[in-house]
């Protein structure tokens, strides 16, 4: 009966998970938000990339320049653009109804992606892009079909096209999908480009809950007093309970 | 000087009578289990709750326009408020934990059972007010499943017939759920509610102090004081309110002061219990996506239906049971009568023993299919209602059911074992 049930909540569990994800297998991007360096290259990545449709209009400036150990001075001339106060939010001049028109959906604000869609999905997502010429900005995504969104790091990756080799399957030849491959126009190699989007995955995941890391210190701190507080009580009732028993 | 002074007080409104009454005399059996935690648990959360929120309202913005941003202001410009947020979402999902587990316990010991059933009726108006509590709550924070999970439930009451549209109507105070719906959600949560909350927790205490604690054995430690009644050395050495010996008519056995036997005990389970809340609270407070949900992270937007609108865990038991009849009016009903069922314990279980310790084999197995059915109907609830799912979902709303049916007939002549005279 006990087996049963195991496995009828493990066949529940996994209908879930299914239901959660889209058919694309995602890639896991380890994130590391001690990393600085890669949190700062991917702040820039965001300024120079994405800055220019979404928004992160929860976060300010100020923030990402003290959570990065990025200097005021220094944040201000290579990663502000239009004249913005530090304090202020990360934002654009788009308005909604322009980014509607010109990509048929307004550019979602990104303060919060990650924890929308998650790390893994960002980080596939950015790596999915393909040639299609059907397309109006003629790339479409695997992980999000149709997007309405330009490959805006194509000058980083080339452009990525879909590859097919010949191969026998069943005794037939057949084309058979391997994967993307780029056409070599891009800045960066193949494992470059990985490493650029995952330092913006890590980026958007800070930005996402910037007082992640405050927070795991903190918890520590206090399961650490937590457990001393478990241990002084349960000996205090054991003492009073001496009476009982 | 300080002693006149406490007698002049205690003369005009007894307060150490009244704590001796509720706290330090208070005769508690003294074999509660691990069970008896869940209770003062309970009110540790509702008092989390209550703080936090106090603090969460100084810098929340109760408007259409201004409530999503104002989270993200808590969550990244106020000091701690992080912490706060997090203390206040994740203490929700506590709330539910610890009170089904409080309502297990009851059913388990038969704790509403005559003279308890009061005391039950008073626990369940609590959890439909929690309920209310916690659906308002998590409207405020204005995300998509904010916004469309309370499109669903308020849905719910439009299956009514010929009033169901404009009841709807009166809930949101429009036509749609919009801002002042928000404002209407945001007073009764801040206010109203928890002020009903506190009334009746306060009136669930004095149910219980006035019937007594029952305890894992289910027999009376308060006895006819004929003569019979042995006591133990252990009896006679705490003394207790003369309210509970009734001016010498009752003894009391097996039992220990509140204070400081459980008082302490308790401290032992607070502690427990705030090790798993914390350690969810700073590490993952977003409790794998059940406590806060992915799609809560972006703001309402009422031209754009998520994928798939689930509510919060808490509800899912009764939400696939509204889902799985076919019939949107009688999935409601169905859903409702599932709590009714839950209040009218007292009287659908006939029999006269309480603990499951000394019942029937059979009523062993009914309520193990209770807690099967529950925790199933739980998760199905968050699964779309498609093909197999909806199956097992009327499948097990039926053994939900079931399980009153069976109890109203095997428990009036139920084959129990006999019981102790004392606890064990």
């Amino acid at each position: 009966m006990m087996k049963t049930l195991l496995s009828a909540v493990a066949l529940l569990a996994s209908s879930l998970a299914m239901a959660a994800g889209s058919n694309i297998p995602l890639d896991k991007a380890p994130i590391d938000l001690t990393d600085k360096a890669s949190l700062q290259n991917g702040a820039r990545l965001f300024q120079n990339y994405c800055l220019g449709c979404h928004q992160m209009q929860y976060q300010r400036y100020s923030r990402t320049f003290a959570d990065l150990d990025i200097p005021e001075e220094l944040g201000m001339e290579h990663l502000m653009f239009t004249g913005e106060k530090v304090g202020d939010h990360i934002t654009n001049n788009m308005s909604a109804k322009d980014g509607e028109k010109w990509f048929g959906a307004t550019p979602p604000d990104l303060t919060n992606v990650a924890r929308v869609r998650g790390a893994n999905w960002l980080y596939t997502y950015l790596r999915a892009f393909y040639a299609d010429d059907s397309r109006p900005f003629g790339v479409n995504n695997d992980v999000f079909p149709l997007v309405g969104m330009p490959h805006v790091l194509q000058e980083l990756q080339g452009v990525p096209y879909k590859a097919y080799e010949t191969r026998l399957v069943d005794g037939q030849p057949k084309q058979v999908y391997v994967g993307f491959k780029t056409d070599g126009s891009g800045e960066l190699s193949a494992e470059e480009y990985d490493r650029a989007v995952l330092d913006l995955v890590n980026y958007m995941v800070y930005v996402g809950e910037p007082t992640r890391l405050e927070a795991r210190a903190l918890g520590y701190k206090v399961m650490i007093f937590l457990l001393i507080f478990f241990v002084l009580a349960y000996f205090l009732k054991k003492e009073y309970w001496k009476d009982v028993h | 000087m300080f002693k006149n002074l406490m007698s002049w007080i205690e003369y005009r409104l007894p307060f150490m009578d009244k704590m001796n009454l509720h706290v330090m005399q208070y005769p508690a059996p003294k074999n509660f289990n691990f069970w008896y935690f869940f209770g003062s648990l309970a009110m540790l959360v509702l008092v989390n709750q209550i703080v936090t929120g106090i603090w969460l309202t100084m810098n929340y913005e109760p408007s259409a326009e201004g409530a999503f941003a104002s989270i993200e202001y808590i969550m990244r410009d106020v000091d701690y408020g992080w912490l706060l947020r997090y203390m206040h979402s994740t203490g929700a999902s506590a709330f539910f934990v610890v009170v089904y587990l409080h309502m297990l316990r009851g059913m388990m010991y038969g704790s509403y059972q005559k003279p308890r059933e009061l005391l039950w009726i008073f626990g369940m108006l609590i959890f439909l007010v929690l309920m209310a509590e916690a659906f308002m709550g998590y409207l405020l924070p204005w995300g998509q499943m904010s916004f469309w999970g309370a499109q669903v439930i308020i849905g719910i009451f439009g299956t009514i017939p010929f009033i169901g549209e404009d009841l709807t109507l009166w809930i949101r105070g429009d036509y749609v759920i919009s801002g002042a719906t928000l404002n209407r959600f945001f007073a009764l949560h801040v206010i109203a509610l928890p002020l009903v909350l506190v009334i009746l927790v306060f009136l669930h205490i004095m149910a219980l102090h006035e019937v007594g604690s029952n305890n894992p054995d289910g027999i009376d430690i308060k006895k006819d004081n004929d003569g019979t009644v042995e006591l133990t050395e252990a009896d006679k050495k705490f003394t207790f309110h003369q309210y509970f010996t009734r001016g010498g008519k009752k003894v009391i056995v097996d039992a220990i002061p509140f204070h400081p036997y459980y008082t302490v005990k308790d401290l032992v389970g607070v502690a427990g219990f705030l090790l798993i809340f914390a350690w969810v609270i700073f590490f993952f407070p977003e409790g794998g996506g059940y406590f806060l949900e992915p799609p809560n992270f972006e703001a309402a937007n009422p031209l754009k239906t998520p994928d798939h609108i689930a509510p919060v865990w808490y509800f899912t038991p009764f939400y696939a049971i509204l889902r799985a009849i076919p019939h949107p009016f009688m999935g409601a009903v169905a859903m409702f009568a599932a709590i009714v069922a839950l209040a009218l314990l007292p009287w659908l279980d006939r029999g006269k023993v309480r603990s499951v310790r000394y019942r029937s084999g059979i009523h062993r197995v009914n309520l193990i299919n209770f807690c099967v059915s529950f925790v199933a109907l739980g998760v199905l609830g968050v699964l779309p209602a498609e093909g197999l799912y909806t199956l097992l979902a009327q499948i097990f709303s039926f053994t939900y059911f079931g399980f009153f049916v069976l109890l109203f007939f095997y428990s009036k002549n139920e084959n129990t074992k006999p019981l102790p005279v004392r606890v064990t």
